[in-house]
């Protein structure tokens, strides 16, 4: 496999994570699904250090990011399909 | 059930009450602060000797107390260290420990200040480390087999990649090496926040997971709740998680929990610093998130060796525990590399995968185990951070 840019843990999951440094807006990326090694490409929306995630949906403000096929927490802002995801549009519903 | 990992050994130094080390540390223990001074004097005087200074030791009670007591002899029972000088301010509590210590068989003294001082207490406990490091020295590692190891892991300055390829490569070792008969040790419980209903499923029986929810929930209630501020001050998750690409708390805590891989079940619930007494298996400890306060506390549980997932690069290391450092983000492997002891980040670029990444981090342990000095080790990171759980009197 060519090296991927992004990796999403499961299926169900509506955001993946960067793992390449450098990752610059309107790259079409390699993504990979670790569950099965499973490839899609998705086109990065803005400039995202490694480590970040992004969305490989639209979600809307209210919606629950999915990672590891579970809840991470609630969207405050809506963000689209290849935009970046962090704490300026998530956060916990914990404390 | 005989698998690939059932024949294999490593050299360690095999105590008096069975147990191995992989280290042969002859320890200066201070009971309370103000005997730092004492201990680090004799540290200096006798070369082969460690001082292990600490913030605590006056005017604790209750539970607190308890816990200090636990940490003290734990940690000078612990198999990695060889023998033990304890030095306090008065002879009771100095005694206690000592008395502790001694169980294990190993040799053990203890000197206390008043009515003393600290030149006379110095000389006295300097010709006495003199002696345990000749013995120590003389002592021969031997050939024991795998299942005699003690492993325990925490992970620090997390951030996306530690769920991604560090902590699943720590959980397959937990997978492959927990059913050749090694105890192992998992804990961090405000970290578990957001998979507690993982973690509860994941204990041997119902009956483990009630319990386990329970502390979770005491925790929660206890400590969470009375203290918290927003976000719970940038510390959960801290600032370098966040800069790291970890945004909550649920997040965090469902990489973290990789540690326990796909299949291990842990067996029982262990206080702070408390020894495990259900026999081999997983044990879940009730520990601070913080790395230096939870690797001193599994260290004094008895734990020889200690697996750490990062991903930013936590450089912490533990005096008496060879600390083991595994990254797989690239950057800290570019930045950091003095720092790690393993690199995983190949499971990001999908050409190494988790059950290599396991194997290469089993071969790490048996290196380390045998006497190969860690990152941590090397760079002379010796944190000793006791828990304190509330004021003192």
């Amino acid at each position: 496999m060519e090296i991927p840019h992004l990796l999403v843990h499961e299926h169900a999951d509506n955001v993946g994570v960067v793992v390449v440094e450098g990752l610059t807006a309107g790259t079409k990326m390699l993504c990979c699904v670790t569950a099965d090694n499973s490839t899609f490409e998705l086109v990065a929306k803005a400039d995202v250090p490694i480590g970040h995630k992004i969305a490989i949906r639209d979600l809307k403000q209210g919606d629950t990011a999915i990672k590891y096929g579970e809840d991470i927490g609630r969207m405050i802002a809506d963000v689209e399909q290849g935009g970046h995801v962090h704490v300026h549009n998530l956060k916990t519903k914990r404390w | 059930m005989v698998s690939r990992y059932s024949n294999m050994t490593f050299m360690g130094y095999r105590r008096d009450n069975g147990r191995v080390g992989v280290r042969n540390h002859v320890v200066i223990l201070p009971v309370d602060d103000i005997s730092n001074a004492a201990c680090e004097a004799v540290a200096n005087n006798i070369k082969g000797t460690l001082a292990l200074p600490h913030a605590y030791g006056r005017l604790q009670f209750g539970e607190d107390l308890e816990l200090h007591f636990r940490t003290m002899i734990g940690t000078g029972a612990n198999p990695n260290v060889a023998a033990v000088v304890v030095i306090g301010i008065e002879p009771g509590w100095t005694q206690k420990i000592v008395d502790g210590i001694a169980e294990t068989g190993k040799p053990v003294a203890g000197f206390s200040i008043e009515q003393n001082g600290d030149l006379k207490t110095i000389m006295d406990a300097s010709r006495k480390a003199k002696e345990f490091v000749h013995y120590a020295t003389e002592l021969q590692r031997e050939e024991c087999p795998i299942s005699e190891l003690w492993i325990s892991t925490k992970c620090g300055e997390s951030d996306t990649t530690t769920g991604l390829g560090s902590c699943p490569t720590v959980g397959n070792m937990y997978d492959k090496l927990l059913p050749e008969g090694i105890y192992g040790c998992f804990g961090e419980t405000s970290e578990i926040t957001g998979a507690e209903h993982i973690c509860k499923a994941r204990a041997i029986n119902e009956e483990v997971g009630e319990r386990w929810y329970r502390m979770w929930k005491a925790y929660q209630e206890e400590v969470i709740e009375q203290f918290k501020t927003n976000d719970l001050s940038e510390s959960q998750p801290t600032k370098g998680n966040i800069e790291g690409g970890l945004t909550t708390i649920e997040e965090k805590a469902l990489g973290n929990l990789e540690k326990i891989g796909k299949t291990s079940r842990y067996i029982d619930i262990l206080k702070p610093a408390e020894t495990p007494k259900s026999g081999n298996g997983l044990y879940f400890m009730d520990t601070s998130s913080a790395a230096a306060e939870c690797v001193t506390l599994m260290a004094a549980g008895g734990y020889v060796v200690h697996t750490f997932p990062t991903g930013q690069g936590n450089v912490i290391g533990n005096p008496i525990v060879p600390v083991i450092k595994i990254t797989a983000n690239p950057r800290t492997v570019r930045t950091m590399s003095e720092h790690i002891d393993l690199d995983v980040s190949g499971i990001l670029r999908r050409d190494m995968t988790i059950d290599d990444a396991g194997d290469a981090l089993i071969d790490m342990i048996v290196r380390t185990s045998n006497g190969r000095n860690t990152a941590a080790e090397a760079l002379g990171h010796r944190e000793f951070v006791m828990t304190k759980l509330y004021r003192s009197a």
